[in-house]
């Protein structure tokens, strides 16, 4: 009686929620976790949530998955479709279409569920391209942040083959005809591409095993793959704590912005919501991939206008505009005109991947960066992004060349061609043009430090002269106009020394000082105005 | 060659030392004036307008409410068939319109209501936080680095080579199994490649009648497709057979057939090609009756009947297999062997 | 006359005005005895042709030539059929108005009547296909899943799954099939028209053409339902992809920006 009073009392003092936090503490140490993490601080821009785009779906895609499992069955063995949709009945397909057909037409909402899984699957590869791009553009890959963006690149290497595996299940004819492509690929690769196909396919195309060993990659061993780097990814954001854009009171020691506890937490916590209001909504009102308007695979079926999702376009945009080189040599057959294409493919990837390396390698910088570049102050680095996205779109135009042809009238094969010089031409004008751009906006950062904003009141001098008054900027902006950092050209310096010994320099070494001369020559960066530069002209003027 | 040896007189200076926050001064019109001072919203001094705020996020938490009330009930409601006009929409599925939209609404109003909370409600005080280096201190190092050394020289891995080795020689070896395990996931190729059903005598049978062809059904300017007699849809290697023997069959004068092979093999005019694109295997029936030119619709790879398939534009490499034909002697079209080299994409060991 | 005259003693003359005067009366009594339908027929048939003729010369003939056999301009139209003339004409391709990779559809200028009389006339030509008649391209006993099946080994290959259309070599294409009659599909099919195969009877039997019909009007009919929302120009993922970025991940930025936003401040007094 008395102890248990006395266990009450002790009970009463603190409130249930404490006590269950105690527990946990007692077991998982979460006070400790809790001390460093709720109170993180998260810099407010709206380019910052776009990891969260692709969180969020990414979060959506598995649990529309799961519930889609439910119903799907991967198999490939004919059956005679008797569901509700009149215009197939009777037809042969594959269990894994009749499935996807019951799904759409006889489980109520699961026909949503299949378009939110691949709405968000769109949105999620869309959002990952994009918040890539942010990270290039504002240099938010330097150190300490290379590893985590491998993951992200991996990330969305991974999402592509994921979301080609997925989009293959449902035998469509579509998605059929998307596999029967990737064979001919494999085939093409020389020496083992036979039998690589052979094992893949269980034998020859299209055999009966596709369908279940994609259902296996798709839903477990990339997802998996992908979750492990997703978490590491954001630990990893955790870790390093999110980059800021230069301003007043930010700087590469601090991070400024609001606490996780309470407001980051409802911020991100309803963006989740927010995002998946809006992919359901989508789903509502827009189809995607409807397979029963495409019908069920058969290897002598197609139809115009076949493609494969957005993020694999760019490969199509290769494979269509390849010359049909073949090499036929001591019976055996070199299928260039697909091989090369199949090297490229990661190629164009790999680009982008490795540029942060080259980058700091060339800048040979080993402190952390934390303060986010202004894309027009790091030219040539923005130069090479808008390149490489110009490659990337002038493949997708590549790639869906039979729409643009019949939409604008054009001919398909001047289409093609037009990708092929593209192809070449393109990135190199993108690349100058993107540089010159950003020179001129440097130029004009430069003026207004220098000579303030332009008011658009115009001003008779006494003299009849009229000229428009330049309002001084505040001291916020001229500080965050300012504050990046400029580097100066890597010079090779004497190659004779003091004792006339002449020094052996590397061809790695002249590469790397051509390169920074490229990157931070005279004709590469506007030099930022010195406080010597603006004491002089606002002096000038007399106002001070 | 590492980055150290860069000297660090060529990396800008850092625009701030730690911590330290400039002042506007004659010396540096450009330092960092610091965290500029910190503005009330309107819900911070007006109790009315926080009140507003407080009322806006409980009716988009009501909203989303009765939207899961709503998704319930069209769950229930509506048939799963029924069709419903919606403009601009057009036709739709009334169900996948309810539920979407209700689903939407719910989730959606949830967001709202929780951003529109931390906007106007909660503190929106900007607070900085320290950052620390990543880098560990020397003496972390230095203590980390003596600890590994001395783990190494414990395990005496370094001294007992013979363990070292045939350690990484047990490690290495044993993913093999593994590899051998994937063998067969398939069988060898051989040279299943180079065969398809079609041999001598085979009738041509018409894809859509499922009826053998005669050379009276096919006019000039018309396209049709067959199969070899005896393959029927039903059959379980159905797929895999039709993905290598399916024929076009078109019908060219022959005084504009210009290939001296393809007139051979053709009947009066009448030739027959695979079907399957020798780029990467679409099945490849786009024709022009007049230029007599075939297109893959995948690729664009573009082939000339007239001129032996020969590949005119496009990623193809080799000119689409023909199928020599003959008339038996009930009139039918029949073949008069397989294929004389592989169909469909190219490979390594075609030649 | 002297000539006439003068041979009126001629010893066959009198044969002549017999087998005349035999001409006549069987002549008159066609045109006023009760005739029968076929004669009738006949007749209205040979009338046809004389009206499809005049209509022919105007607005065919510089391209065809003066009696179909064509022209360096245009094909032969001698055996091309009814059918044909009814396809061209009445979709509005021919009379073309310009040269170009393609002849496009237009507004067609001809009535349906003067269309058959000019089909007629073509068709007395050279035997060819005639004009379907309802019974061949309507919905009874149609197959629509047949249907499907023979569109996607037939059709979809240039025109897409649900006859959208797509492109062809050089700037020609296979034009959308939505909203185009269906005598006009069942036409096509037969004769071929421009680049387009043609798909006679033998090879694609009319029960075959029938159900193509049916199921053409099942998946891209005005009632046509796509049960998941727009159908997105029926384009398959080029479009998807499209409309993701811009309205799926273009929606997500602008609530990313509002959430990103700072709330308006109170203004100080």
């Amino acid at each position: 009686m008395s102890t248990n009073q006395t266990t009450e009392a002790r009970r009463g003092k603190a409130p249930a929620g404490e006590r269950v936090a105690d527990w946990a503490d007692g077991r998982l140490g979460i006070y400790s976790l809790a001390k460093a993490n709720m109170r993180k601080i998260f810099p407010d821009h709206w380019s910052f949530m776009l990891g969260e785009v692709c969180l969020y779906s990414f979060i959506i895609i598995i649990l529309t998955g799961v519930y889609l499992t439910l119903f799907f069955h991967p198999s490939m063995n004919e059956v005679e479709y008797h569901g509700s949709y009149v215009p197939l009945q009777g037809q042969l397909m594959s269990e894994a279409f009749n499935s996807t057909m019951h799904i759409s037409f006889d489980v109520r909402g699961g026909l949503l569920i299949r378009q939110i899984h691949h709405w968000a699957a769109l949105v999620f590869l869309a959002g990952m391209f994009v918040h890539m791009m942010r990270v290039f553009f504002t240099g938010a890959f330097r150190k300490p942040r290379e590893v985590n963006w491998l993951f992200g690149f991996l990330l969305f290497v991974l999402g592509m083959f994921t979301g080609f595996t997925g989009y293959s299940l449902p035998d469509d004819l579509l998605s059929g005809t998307g596999v029967r492509f990737m064979e001919g690929a494999i085939l093409s690769v020389p020496i083992v591409g036979t039998y690589l196909s052979f094992f893949l396919f269980g034998g020859e195309f299209p055999g009966g095993d596709f369908v279940a060993r994609f259902y296996s990659v798709h839903i477990l061993l990339l997802p998996g793959i992908m979750l492990g780097l997703v978490v590491a990814h954001l630990i990893l954001v955790f870790y390093h704590k999110h980059t800021q854009f230069a301003g007043p009171g930010k700087t590469n020691n601090n991070v400024v912005g609001m606490p996780l506890l309470p407001v980051y937490m409802a911020k991100a916590g309803g963006f989740f919501f927010l995002v998946f209001g809006v992919i359901a909504a989508i789903s509502a009102i827009a189809q995607i991939n409807p397979i029963w308007a495409i019908g069920p695979y058969r290897p002598d079926q197609v139809s115009t206008g076949a493609q494969p999702d957005w993020y694999m376009g760019f490969s199509e945009g290769l494979i269509r505009v390849m010359p049909g080189w073949e090499i036929n040599f001591w019976g055996h057959t070199l299928v260039l005109g697909v091989f090369i294409p199949l090297v490229i493919f990661p190629l164009v990837l790999v680009a982008i991947a490795v540029y942060p390396f080259i980058e700091s390698w060339v800048t040979g910088d080993r402190r952390e960066h934390h303060i986010l570049d202004r894309p027009r102050n790091a030219p040539t680095r923005t130069a090479f992004g808008v390149a490489w996205i110009t490659l990337y779109m002038v493949l997708l135009i590549g790639g869906g060349n039979d729409l643009w042809a019949t939409h604008f009238h054009l001919s398909i094969n001047s289409i093609t061609w037009f990708v092929r010089i593209a192809f070449f031409v393109g990135p190199v004008l993108a690349f100058v043009i993107t540089k010159r751009i950003c020179l001129g906006l440097q130029r004009r950062d430069k003026e207004k430090v220098l000579h303030g904003r332009e008011s658009g009141i115009i001003k008779r001098l006494p003299h009849g002269e009229f000229i428009e008054v330049h309002e001084p900027l505040s001291q916020d902006a001229l500080h965050t106009l300012t504050a990046h950092e400029q580097y100066e050209p890597l010079a090779i310096g004497p190659t004779v020394d003091e004792n006339g010994v002449e020094r052996k320099v590397k061809g790695s070494e002249r590469l790397r000082a051509k390169l920074s001369e490229a990157y931070f020559g005279e004709e590469s960066q506007i030099p930022k105005p010195t406080v010597e530069e603006y004491k002089e002209i606002t002096s000038g003027h007399g106002h001070h | 060659m590492s980055s150290q040896d860069i000297p660090e007189e060529n990396l800008p200076a850092e625009q701030d030392t730690h911590g330290a926050v400039g002042v506007a001064d004659e010396k540096n019109p450009f330092a960092d004036p610091g965290l500029p001072p910190h503005e009330h919203r309107i819900q911070d001094v007006d109790e009315r307008a926080a009140k507003r705020s407080e009322r806006s996020v409980a009716l988009l938490f009501t909203v989303s409410m009765l939207a899961t009330v709503g998704f319930i009930a069209s769950y229930v409601a509506i048939p799963a068939d029924e069709s419903v006009y919606i403009w601009p929409i057009g036709h739709i599925s009334a169900m996948n319109f309810a539920l979407g939209m209700t689903l939407g609404i719910a989730l959606f109003t949830i967001g709202a209501g929780a951003v529109h909370w931390a906007r106007t409600l909660m503190s929106d005080l900007e607070i900085a936080d320290e950052r620390h280096p990543i880098e560990a201190p020397p003496e972390v190092k230095t203590k980390v680095m003596a600890d590994f050394k001395q783990g190494a020289k414990e395990s005496a891995l370094g001294r007992r080579k013979l363990i070292r080795n045939t350690m990484f020689g047990a490690l290495a070896l044993f993913p093999l199994s593994g590899v051998i395990l994937l063998r067969d996931l398939g069988p060898l190729p051989g040279d299943k490649l180079r065969h398809t059903l079609w041999s001598k005598g085979k009738l041509l049978v018409n894809m859509n009648t499922n009826e053998p062809l005669r050379p009276s059904d096919v006019a000039v300017g018309s396209l049709t497709f067959a199969k070899p007699e005896g393959l029927e849809e039903h059959d379980e290697d159905f797929q895999t057979e039709i993905a290598k023997a399916a024929l076009l069959i078109v019908r060219i004068q022959p005084e504009n057939i210009k290939d001296k092979q393809e007139l051979e093999w053709s009947h009066e005019g009448i030739v027959a090609y695979s079907k399957i694109c020798t780029h990467v295997g679409c099945p490849i029936s786009l024709y022009e009756q007049q230029t007599h030119h075939v297109l893959c619709p995948c690729h664009q790879s573009t082939f000339d009947l007239s001129d032996g398939a020969r590949v005119i534009f496009g990623p193809a490499g080799h000119a689409l297999p023909q199928l020599r034909i003959g008339v038996n002697d009930e009139g039918y079209l029949e073949a008069l062997g397989d294929f004389a080299e592989p169909v469909g994409p190219a490979f390594w060991e075609r030649g | 006359m002297k000539k006439l005259s003068a041979r009126r003693r001629h010893p066959l003359a009198a044969l002549v005005v017999l087998l005349l005067a035999l001409a006549c009366t069987g002549g008159l009594y066609a045109a006023f005895a009760p005739a029968s339908k076929a004669q009738a027929d006949e007749t209205a048939q040979s009338l046809t042709i004389e009206e499809g003729k005049k209509l022919y010369e105007v607005g065919c003939a510089t391209c065809h030539g003066t009696d179909g056999q064509g022209s360096s301009d245009g094909p032969s139209l001698v055996g091309v059929g009814a059918a044909a003339v009814d396809f061209q004409v009445g979709t509005g391709r021919m009379p073309a108005q310009q040269p170009g990779a393609q002849v496009p559809k237009k507004k067609n200028i001809y009535s349906q009547a003067e269309i058959d009389q000019l089909a007629a006339y073509i068709a007395s030509l050279g035997a060819g296909p005639s004009v379907p008649t309802e019974a061949e391209y309507g919905p009874e006993g149609a197959d629509i899943a047949k249907g499907g099946d023979l569109f996607r080994t037939n059709c979809a290959e240039c025109h897409n799954f649900t006859g959208e259309g797509g492109a062809l070599t050089h700037g020609k294409y296979a034009p959308s099939l939505e909203g185009v009659d269906p005598k006009h599909i069942y036409e096509a099919m037969q004769t071929g028209p421009q680049n387009m195969p043609s798909f006679p009877d033998t090879t694609l039997s009319e029960q075959n053409k029938k159900d193509i019909i049916a199921y053409l009007n099942a998946v891209n009919g005005d009632d046509t339902v796509s049960p998941g929302g727009l159908n997105l120009g029926g384009l398959g993922p080029v479009s998807e992809g499209l409309f993701g970025w811009v309205f799926g991940l273009g929606a997500l930025i602008a609530v990313a920006v509002w959430v990103a936003a700072r709330t308006a401040k109170a203004k100080k007094s």
